[in-house]
C-alpha cells in the first residue's frame, strides 16, 4: 500500500506541492463558529474597499478636489442631497468622492509600509535571531527603545522632518509608518527563529552540513513566516489608523495631492460647533469599517493558525463495538 | 527564605541597569533625528522672521555653532541634570511647559484610565467568562470596533451628540474663559485646585469640561484591556488548578469569580504600564480634537512653528516617561510575581 502512494508522490512533485498549499489552507476552511463569521465578514468588507480603490475613477462622481461643475460652484457645507449624496464640506468638494478617493490613498500607503517593513523587519529578524551574537544583541536594544517610543509620536517626528527633505506625500506617510513597524517584525520573526533554531530537524540539517543560508532558506523561513500574515494584516489596520492620525494632525498627504480620510475628520472639528456632522462622520466610519474589516481578517487568521485559539469543527467519531468493549472493561 | 530578599533588590539593581542603555539609545536617536533635519535648528523655527545676525546670535548664545560632538555631550549632560532645554519660538522652558501643560495631560490621562479600566476589565471578564455566547460576541465586537475607532473621530462625534445637538457639555478646554482666569492654581490639575479653594461652581464647570475628553480617550483604550483580559480569562479557565477546584466540588461561580478572575487580571497591571505610551499617543489626538492644553496639543503648537528645541525637549520628556512607567511596571510585576526574578 505504502509503496504505490510514495511512487505516486514522487512522480507527480505537483501534485503534492498542492496538496501542501490545501493542508496551509486547511485550518481557514476548518474554520467554525465565530472564527469563521470573523474570517469571512473581514475578507469581505477588505475586499470591497480593495475594488471601491481599483475602480474609484469609475464610481466616484467627482474628482477628489472638484469643487464645480458645469461652470456652477458646489454650495459649502450643504447637507447631504441628491446631488451631493454625502454632502459637500468647507472647500465645496463633495464628500463621497474624497471618500472613495481616499481610499486609494488609505490602501497605497499602508500597502508601501507594509511591504518595506516586512522586507526589512523580517530579513533582519531571522539574522538576528539565528546567529545571534553582538549584532542580535545591538538590534534588540534599537528595536526595543524604538517599540518603547509612543509610536504615534515617532511617527509624527519622522514625518515632520522628512515632510521638510521630501515633502508631503505618500512616502512620506509610508516612511513615517515603516519606522514605526520595522520592530514588530523583526521581534515577532527573531523571538520565532530562535526557537525555530534549536528545533531538532534544524540541528539535523546543520548536522548534515547544510550552510546556513541554507538552512535559514529552506527550513527556518517557511516555519517563521506563517506568522508573518496575521501579523501584517492586524498591522495593515493600524497602519490606517497611524495615517488617519497623522492625517489628523495635519503631517498625512498634501490636501492638493490627494483626499485622507483623517485630515478631512480634522476639518470637521470646526464644523462640529455649528451641529454639521456630515464633514465629518462619513470618512470616520470610512476609517472605523476598513480597520473593523482588517481586523477582523487578521484576527480571522490568526485564530486559525495559532492551535491554541483555534475550534475545529466537531467529527463524528465512529469508534465501533471496541468502545462498548473498553466500557465494559472500566 | 532569606535570599528572597536580596533577590528582588538583585533584580532591581539589573533592571535599572538595563534602563541605562535603553535611555541612551533613545536620547541619542532622538538627537539624531533633530539634527538630520535640513539646516539648523535655529534657522528653520526662526527663519525669515529676524534678521541674520540676530539667529547667529541665539545660535551662539545656545551653542548651535559648535561641533556635533560637543552639542551631543552638552545635550546628555543637560539632560542629566534635568536640564531639558528653552523652547526657540516663545522662549519658555521645557521645564515649565512639563509643570503646567503636563498637569493637564495627567488629569485627562489619569480619569481616561480610570474609565478603560473600569470598562475593559468588566466586558473583558464577561466576554471570557461567555466564552462564544453572544455576550462574548457582543464584548469582542465592542472590543473591535472600539479599536477600530480613532480617537479623534470618537472626540467628534461625542462633540457633535453631547455638545451641539444635546447641549449638555462643554466641546473644548480644560475650563470657562471666567473659571480659567479667576482659578487660583496650587497643582495645575484643575480638579484638585477647585478642591483646595473650595470652590464648587468652579468644580462643576472643569469636571464637565474634563468628561467628554477623558471618557473619549478611555473608552479607545479599554480595548487593549478587553481583549487581554477576555484571552487571560479562557486561558486561566483551562488551567489545571481550575480542573482541581472543580474536582473538589466547589461550585463553578466561586471558581470562576474566585479563583479564575482573580488570576486573569494579574497581567493587566503589565498592560497598564505598556497603555501608558498608547495614551500619550492617544493624549497627542484626544487634547487637539478638545483644544485640551496638555503637552500633546503643546507639542503639535511647537511642530507648526518648527521650533526644533521644543519638540526635541518635549519628546526627551515622553521618552523618559515610557522608558520610566515600564520600569516601575516590572518593579510591581517581580513584587507580585515571584517567578519574573529568577
Amino acid at each position: 500500500m505504502a509503496v504505490p502512494a510514495q511512487a505516486d508522490s514522487a512522480r507527480v512533485p505537483s501534485h503534492r506541492r498542492l496538496g501542501r498549499l490545501r493542508r496551509t489552507l486547511a485550518p481557514i476552511s476548518d474554520a467554525r463558529g465565530m472564527t469563521r463569521t470573523m474570517l469571512w465578514l473581514g475578507a469581505g468588507i477588505t475586499l470591497a474597499f480593495v475594488l471601491i480603490a481599483l475602480f474609484a475613477p469609475v464610481i466616484a462622481p467627482y474628482e477628489f478636489d472638484t469643487f464645480r461643475a458645469n461652470g456652477q460652484r458646489f454650495p459649502q457645507l450643504e447637507a447631504p442631497s441628491s446631488d451631493h449624496l454625502m454632502g459637500t464640506n468647507v472647500q465645496s468638494t463633495d464628500v463621497l468622492s474624497r471618500i472613495i478617493w481616499g481610499t486609494q490613498t488609505e490602501l497605497k500607503v499602508v500597502l508601501v509600509s507594509l511591504f518595506f517593513s516586512i522586507l526589512i523587519g523580517v530579513p533582519l529578524g531571522l539574522f538576528s535571531g539565528y546567529f545571534g551574537g553582538k549584532l542580535d544583541r545591538v538590534l534588540v536594544l534599537l528595536m526595543d527603545a524604538l517599540l518603547v517610543f509612543p509610536f504615534l509620536l515617532l511617527a509624527i517626528v519622522i514625518a515632520f522632518l522628512l515632510a521638510d527633505k521630501v515633502g508631503q506625500g505618500i512616502l512620506t506617510a509610508a516612511i513615517a509608518i515603516t519606522v514605526v513597524y520595522i520592530p514588530l517584525y523583526f521581534r515577532v520573526v527573531r523571538n520565532h527563529t530562535i526557537s525555530i533554531r534549536e528545533e531538532p530537524f534544524v540541528e539535523a540539517a546543520r548536522a548534515l552540513g547544510a550552510r546556513p543560508l541554507t538552512v535559514i532558506r529552506k527550513y527556518v523561513f517557511f516555519n517563521v513566516v506563517q506568522n508573518v500574515p496575521p501579523l501584517a494584516t492586524l498591522n495593515a489596520a493600524d497602519a490606517i489608523l497611524t495615517l488617519a492620525a497623522l492625517g489628523f494632525l495635519g503631517y498625512g498627504i498634501q490636501p492638493t495631492d490627494g483626499a485622507e480620510w483623517g485630515y478631512d475628520v480634522n476639518r470637521a472639528v470646526s464644523d462640529a460647533a455649528s451641529g454639521i456632522w456630515w464633514t465629518g462622520l462619513f470618512p470616520g466610519l470610512a476609517i472605523v469599517l476598513l480597520v473593523v474589516g482588517l481586523t477582523l481578517l487578521g484576527e480571522g487568521l490568526s485564530e486559525t493558525i495559532n492551535p491554541v485559539l483555534r475550534k475545529r469543527a466537531k467529527v463524528d467519531v465512529d469508534l465501533g463495538p471496541a468502545s462498548e468493549h473498553k466500557a465494559d472493561v472500566e | 527564605m532569606a535570599s528572597q530578599g536580596t533577590s528582588l533588590r538583585q533584580y532591581a539593581l539589573t533592571r535599572i541597569a538595563l534602563v541605562i542603555p535603553m535611555v541612551l539609545i533613545l536620547l541619542t536617536l532622538v538627537f539624531l533625528l533633530m539634527r538630520v533635519a535640513p539646516g539648523d535648528p535655529i534657522s528653520s523655527s526662526l527663519g525669515g522672521r529676524v534678521p541674520q545676525e540676530e539667529v547667529e546670535r541665539i545660535k551662539a548664545e545656545l551653542g548651535y555653532d559648535r561641533p556635533i560632538y560637543v552639542q551631543y555631550a552638552e545635550y546628555l549632560a543637560d539632560i542629566a541634570r534635568g536640564d531639558f532645554g528653552t523652547a526657540i519660538t516663545d522662549r519658555r522652558e521645557i521645564r515649565d511647559i512639563i509643570k503646567e501643560n503636563g498637569a493637564a495631560t495627567l488629569e485627562l490621562t489619569f480619569f481616561a484610565m480610570i474609565v478603560a479600566i473600569v470598562v475593559g476589565v468588566l466586558f473583558g471578564l464577561l466576554a471570557g467568562r461567555y466564552r462564544d455566547t453572544w455576550i462574548d460576541g457582543g464584548g469582542r465586537l465592542f472590543g473591535i470596533v472600539i479599536y477600530a475607532m480613532p480617537v479623534f473621530f470618537l472626540g467628534l462625534m461625542a462633540q457633535l451628540f453631547f455638545g451641539s445637538y444635546l447641549g449638555w457639555l462643554p466641546t473644548s478646554d480644560r475650563a470657562s474663559p471666567i473659571v480659567d482666569a479667576t482659578l487660583e492654581t496650587h497643582t495645575n490639575i484643575y480638579t484638585i485646585d477647585t478642591i483646595i479653594n473650595r470652590d464648587w461652581d468652579a468644580f462643576v464647570d472643569v469636571s464637565k469640561h474634563l468628561i467628554l475628553p477623558a471618557v473619549t480617550l478611555g473608552l479607545v483604550t479599554a480595548g487593549v484591556f478587553i481583549r487581554l483580559v477576555r484571552v487571560n480569562v479562557i486561558r486561566t479557565m483551562k488551567d489545571d488548578y481550575i480542573e482541581a477546584a472543580r474536582a473538589r466540588g466547589i461550585d463553578e461561580r466561586s471558581v470562576v469569580y474566585h479563583h479564575a478572575f482573580r488570576n486573569a487580571l494579574v497581567p493587566v497591571i503589565t498592560i497598564v504600564g505598556l497603555t501608558v505610551a498608547l495614551l500619550l499617543s492617544g493624549a497627542v489626538l484626544t487634547e487637539t480634537t478638545f483644544n485640551w492644553p496638555g503637552i500633546g496639543k503643546t507639542l503639535i503648537d511647537y511642530l507648526e512653528n518648527r521650533d526644533y528645541t521644543a519638540v526635541q525637549g518635549i519628546v526627551v520628556v515622553f521618552a523618559l516617561i515610557v522608558v520610566l512607567a515600564s520600569l516601575i511596571i516590572d518593579f510591581v510585576n517581580a513584587y507580585i510575581d515571584p517567578r519574573i526574578r529568577y
